[in-house]
């Protein structure tokens, strides 16, 4: 199959990921919206190896997968931090800091 | 299959800074209570102390380590210099303990619900977080490594060392745990979706150029000038990722509430050292890997420059928070710098350094004197309430108006010689629009520095407001190293000119 359509799947994943963290409420579903951004940042080094013809896209991926999971941890740890002080895991409802 | 080679002499800045980082995690897990507060201070100052040294030891080389993946290049060496001494005097502000009565910044326990009686608990027994020392050597380690990168790869793993623990530092704070959990949800959503941009950018540069080392790429576009789509796709996302860490315009809304929701020294070391450690990796991308694409982003850079600035010098009027002022002129701050970059000239890079040695230090300085006006609930940020400081505590007051006439580009203050420096540079590229933005933004800016200085010596104190606290010996050195940077840059320029102008050129 030709590795250009993984490529636009990729772009399309991207999308979906970028538009979620928009439009959702839920952290952790705005956090869940990032990582299918990163994650379609890898399937796009990864389609792009293959069409190169060299393996850097994959050992690449490989370094993302470390750097997203560190991300979960600490990402995680914040938000259930403000879930707990708050009973909410909404991101319109921090509103403290404004103008 | 031969085994890369790597001088692990040349690199020993960062192995230091990194075991010490690691050491600390340790000291956390096997030491007891009291003993870790003291030996952290010791990894940390000692490893900076220590980094340093191996820095000036090997700063005769001008080489490409570990296999072409780190530029030991004189802009970086100088820019890792500078990060060191940055984070140092942050260490000093992050260390105080005597300003809050209770203890240090930082909430006892991260875990501990703000307001609980398990907080009250440990606060009354004088428990200190010790966790912030390993983090803020991570953060280090992390600009070090992002200023010398030369590849995307690394700069990403660089770029995400340097922010992880920074969004748990912005959510510690110990007083106004609320406002600072909010600033580290922000940081953290934000930032996290900004460097997925910065991947998927190098993923689409690599699609490009087969190589995410910024040489490659740079070849591949003066071989292949045609193929646009994955370039333009990929610089532009590279961009977005890296004028998020900088704070540009329109990519600056988390500034203002992290700069006033984290506790100040930590917003210190974040205002101070990440802008360095972002512009210097903004530098080395555009230089190195897209300097063949010059006149594509130069047009880009003009427009965000000047809007940055804009921006950033007329929503500062409207503040009546101290912290959120301070945040909306690094805003504005970073257009100046910005201008200095799209210069793309020898001369550009140096003003640009010049730039943020001079801003570095006058920023530490304000959040130093930030973290000492206090009340009883903590740091009393609201303007109005700092009526009068001038009469009360003159020396604090008046170190402040330094600090500000630095920040509007007074003359005798190091933001004179830096905002002229930017300015001529700009100049001599041609961008005469983007200068005379410059001067009036500059001139808009003045309005609220001379404010705050009007509000401190020529209004009567207000009854009740906050008084400036009796800071320890590492709040008063911190002080007084940022004040005098500040002006003796000034006055004495020429050193600093001479050394920044040895330092020559990225390698590439």
């Amino acid at each position: 199959m030709n590795p250009e359509n993984y490529v636009i799947l990729a772009a399309v994943l991207f999308t979906i990921g970028t538009v979620g963290v928009l439009v959702r409420r839920n952290a952790i579903v705005v956090f869940m919206s990032i990582e299918l951004m990163l994650n379609a940042a890898n399937l796009a080094f990864v389609a792009f190896a293959r069409m190169q013809g060299n393996l850097d896209g994959q050992v690449i991926a490989f370094f993302v997968m470390v750097v997203a999971a560190a991300e979960v941890v600490v990402g995680l740890a914040i938000i259930v931090a403000i879930y707990r002080s708050r009973r909410s895991a909404s991101i319109d409802e921090p509103n403290l800091l404004k103008y | 299959m031969t085994a890369p080679s790597i001088d692990f002499l040349t690199i020993l800045p960062f192995i230091i800074v990194g075991g010490a980082a690691v050491l600390g995690v340790l000291v956390e897990t096997f030491l007891g209570r009291r003993a870790r507060r003291p030996v952290q201070l010791v990894l940390v100052f000692g490893s900076l102390v220590a980094a340093f040294s191996a820095l000036i030891w090997q700063s005769g080389t001008r080489s490409l380590e570990v296999e072409g993946a780190l530029a030991l290049d004189g802009p970086g060496v100088l820019l890792m210099g500078l990060i060191i001494i940055v984070a140092f005097v942050s260490a000093m502000l992050l260390a105080e303990r005597q300003l809050d009565p209770a203890g240090d910044a930082f909430a006892p326990r991260a875990s501990a619900l703000p307001g609980s009686v398990e907080e009250r608990e440990l606060t009354a027994r004088g428990y200190l977080q010790t966790e912030v020392w390993p983090l803020f050597l991570f953060a280090v380690l992390g600009m070090l490594l992002f200023v010398t990168s030369t590849n995307l790869l690394i700069m990403f793993v660089a770029l995400e060392v340097m922010s992880l623990p920074l969004y748990l530092l912005a959510g510690m704070a110990r007083r106004r745990r609320l406002l600072s959990q909010e600033a580290a949800l922000k940081y953290f959503i934000l930032g996290a979706f900004s460097s997925a941009f910065f991947l998927f950018g190098s993923a689409l540069m690599y699609g490009f150029a087969g190589s995410v080392d910024f040489a490659v790429i740079s070849d591949a576009l003066a071989a292949k000038p045609g193929e646009t789509t994955l370039v333009v796709g990929g610089v532009a996302m590279i961009s977005v990722g890296l004028l998020f860490k900088v704070g540009a315009v329109p990519f600056h809304q988390w500034v203002p509430d992290v700069y006033q929701g984290s506790p100040a020294p930590v917003t210190a070391f974040m205002a101070a050292a990440v802008k360095i450690a972002a512009v210097g990796a903004l530098l080395r991308v555009y230089y190195v890997a897209f300097g063949g694409l010059r006149w594509d982003w130069e047009p880009l850079l003009w427009v965000i420059a000047g809007l940055t600035m804009i921006v950033g010098s007329l929503v500062a009027i409207a503040q009546t928070d101290i912290k959120r002022m301070i945040a909306y002129s690094s805003i504005a701050q970073v257009g100046f710098i910005l201008m200095g970059v799209s210069s793309a000239s020898p001369q550009g890079l140096q003003a640009v350094i010049f730039y943020l040695i001079a801003y570095s230090f006058t920023t530490l300085g304000i959040f130093a004197v930030i973290s000492m006006v206090r009340d009883a609930s903590g740091e009393v940020t609201r303007l109005d309430q700092w009526a009068g400081l001038g009469r009360t505590s003159p020396v604090v007051a008046t170190t402040f108006a330094i600090f500000m006439l630095a920040l509007a580009g007074i003359p005798l203050t190091s933001g004179f010689i830096a905002k002229f420096l930017v300015f001529e540079a700009a100049l001599s590229a041609g961008a005469v629009a983007l200068v005379i933005v410059g001067v009036v933004a500059s001139v808009i800016a003045a309005v609220f520095y001379v404010r705050v200085i009007v509000i401190m010596f020529f209004r009567d104190p207000v009854e009740g407001g906050p008084r400036v606290a009796v800071p320890s010996a590492f709040t008063t050195l911190a002080l007084s190293i940022s004040a005098a940077v500040t002006v003796i840059l000034g006055i004495l320029p020429q050193p600093v000119l001479d050394l920044i102008e040895q330092a020559g050129v990225f390698l590439r």
